[in-house]
């Protein structure tokens, strides 16, 4: 767009920026100051990493970190292997009941295995997996959204290619994974970051599965730590919750751009 | 190659932890489990005392003002913010990037950093009350503060999710509609309020829609800043149902107001579907 805007409308951005920062900024200063700076704003106030080794050695925050990592990668994993060979089918093949069985399986954008708490709990303990990393994982395997966001782009793929593919001796598989999955690739990385934020910030359903040290992802861990009752004071509760959201915050300052468009693209389906 | 055998897995999961629960969530609001573990069918019943328990109602009423209080403020910003980005404006890099990362962070840990603020006596906002030499409050533990407070926070949150939204229909609209506007002698208000905004109408409504399915799951923060309370005031339907299913141990209850979410949530969903995407063209 062109012409300048008026000054005033550029201080009003600015103001609603620093505003919408400021919560934030609020917690990285908390965290990186002794107690007594809490709630006192002073440029000769001493930083110190002090508040992060307390939160550090009073809570296993250590095992969080591993369980968030293993859980977010065995969901991504699962997830891409089971909506790849799924959009796959929706995609190139063409069966009897395929409009339905499609249907069915976008019946899960409306109802998220996030709403069927309850029941989910009682089939996670019918398998006798409550209180493990797989039990927060498995609701989310099978993921209508990757299904429906692949077949779209796989839909896409030129006739051409595969008929190409297929003259060089490629068999179905051999074609999905030759000439599909690299064409498919912004559209994998798109939802991999959605998926990876989703599920490092997830709560509620893990807080409902665990319920030790050796399952909980960092949220629940953080949720048990600055629990009112705990008597942790409130420099460190910031420490620990700097340290939740740190590797995506980092991840996004790396990769502004991607992470804008990958939510974009996931929002707009 | 069978198409069904690619399927395959993901069905078996997608029945397991959808279709079956779903299912079962009905099944199960039409009976009761005794002591015995013993499961006794009663028709009706528990629709009947859902109807006549206060807790619910509340709950409901609070998933719409909860509703109305973020949805109309996060979109009306969400747009703001989209035109000021959109904009040749210095900085606008650094302004994208503050609107948007409270996106980023999870709702529990934005939930701590928000209890601290809220506070009595030794929180920020009380601290800033102070300057004024006015007494602390105890801005969660009243229930005439408690639901603003939860609203205030999760606009913050929001606004910038749905910006992006406006941003990237921004940048589909053509430019030579302003240009021809400004030649015309329009003001940019005018120009905005007569050319912008009503092309962007189904944004707003796809944002708005989405933004209603969103705020009936949003609960991680009850847990940890309020637990529903006091006295119910910030209780939100799902936030009701884990305390019913698990705080209490009722899960036949729980399956019954969890049909009250699934009606609402397919209805909202058959919406979106059905009426907006016959006039919404987005690929």
């Amino acid at each position: 767009m062109n012409g300048r805007t008026h000054p005033l409308e550029v201080s009003a951005a600015w103001f609603l920026a620093l505003l919408w920062i400021a919560p934030l900024a609020y917690a990285f200063w908390s965290a990186l100051h002794p107690p007594e700076y809490a709630t006192s704003f002073s440029l000769t106030a001493p930083l110190t990493l002090q508040n992060f080794v307390r939160a550090w050695n009073q809570a296993p925050f250590g095992r969080y970190y591993i369980n968030t990592v293993v859980l977010v990668v065995l969901i991504l994993i699962g997830q891409l292997i089971l909506s790849t060979l799924a959009a796959y089918a929706f995609a190139r093949f063409k069966f009897k009941g395929s409009g339905i069985a499609f249907a069915l399986v976008l019946l899960q954008l409306m109802i998220m295995p996030d709403v069927l708490i309850v029941e989910n709990y009682r089939m996670i303990g019918k398998l006798g997996l409550l209180d493990t990393i797989p039990a927060i994982a498995i609701p989310y395997l099978a993921s209508a959204f990757a299904i429906f966001l692949l077949r779209q782009t796989f839909k896409s793929v030129p006739q051409e290619l595969v008929d190409a593919a297929r003259v060089e001796g490629a068999g179905p598989l051999q074609i999905l994974w030759k000439v599909y999955v690299p064409l498919a690739r912004p559209t994998y990385i798109a939802f991999g970051l959605v998926s990876v934020s989703y599920h490092w910030n997830n709560f509620l359903w893990p807080l409902i599965v665990t319920n030790s040290v050796e399952s909980r992802p960092l949220t629940v861990g953080l949720a048990v730590f600055g629990a009112p009752e705990t008597g942790v004071d409130w420099s460190i509760i910031t420490a620990a919750t700097v340290m939740t959201m740190a590797p995506l915050l980092i991840a996004f300052l790396l990769f502004q751009r991607l992470f804008v468009q990958s939510f974009m693209r996931a929002g707009i389906r | 190659m069978n198409a069904w055998l690619l399927l395959l897995p993901a069905a078996v999961l997608l029945v397991a932890f959808t279709h079956y629960p779903i299912l079962a969530t009905i099944r199960h609001s039409l009976f009761i489990s005794r002591r015995n573990g013993t499961e006794v069918f009663v028709g009706l019943d528990n629709y009947r005392s859902m109807a006549a328990d206060p807790i619910f109602w509340k709950a409901l009423i609070n998933n719409f003002w909860f509703a109305l209080g973020t949805i109309p403020t996060s979109i009306a910003l969400a747009l703001l913010m989209a035109v000021w980005v959109n904009r040749n404006m210095r900085g606008r890099g650094f302004l994208r990037l503050a609107y948007f990362t409270p996106t980023v962070l999870p709702m529990i840990a934005v939930a701590n950093i928000w209890l601290f603020f809220y506070t009595p006596d030794y929180g920020l906002l009380d601290q800033l009350r102070g300057l004024f030499d006015l007494a602390g409050w105890n801005w969660l533990g009243s229930p005439s503060t408690v639901m603003p407070c939860l609203i205030v926070m999760v606009i913050w949150k929001e606004a910038g999710f749905f910006m992006i939204f406006y941003l990237a229909a921004l940048q589909q609209l053509s430019p030579d509609l302003e240009e021809a506007a400004a030649v015309e002698g329009a003001s940019r208000w005018y120009t905005f309020r007569r050319i912008t905004f009503p092309l962007l109408m189904p944004t707003t409504l796809f944002v708005a829609i989405n933004a209603v399915i969103n705020s009936f799951k949003l609960v991680d923060h009850l847990v940890i800043m309020t637990k529903g309370g006091p006295n119910n005031a910030s209780t939100l339907l799902l936030y009701y149902i884990y305390e019913v299913a698990f705080t209490f141990q009722d899960s036949a209850y729980a399956a019954t107001l969890t049909v009250v979410l699934l009606v609402l949530l397919s209805t909202l969903a058959l919406l979106k579907f059905g009426y907006l995407d016959r006039r919404i063209h987005y690929q």
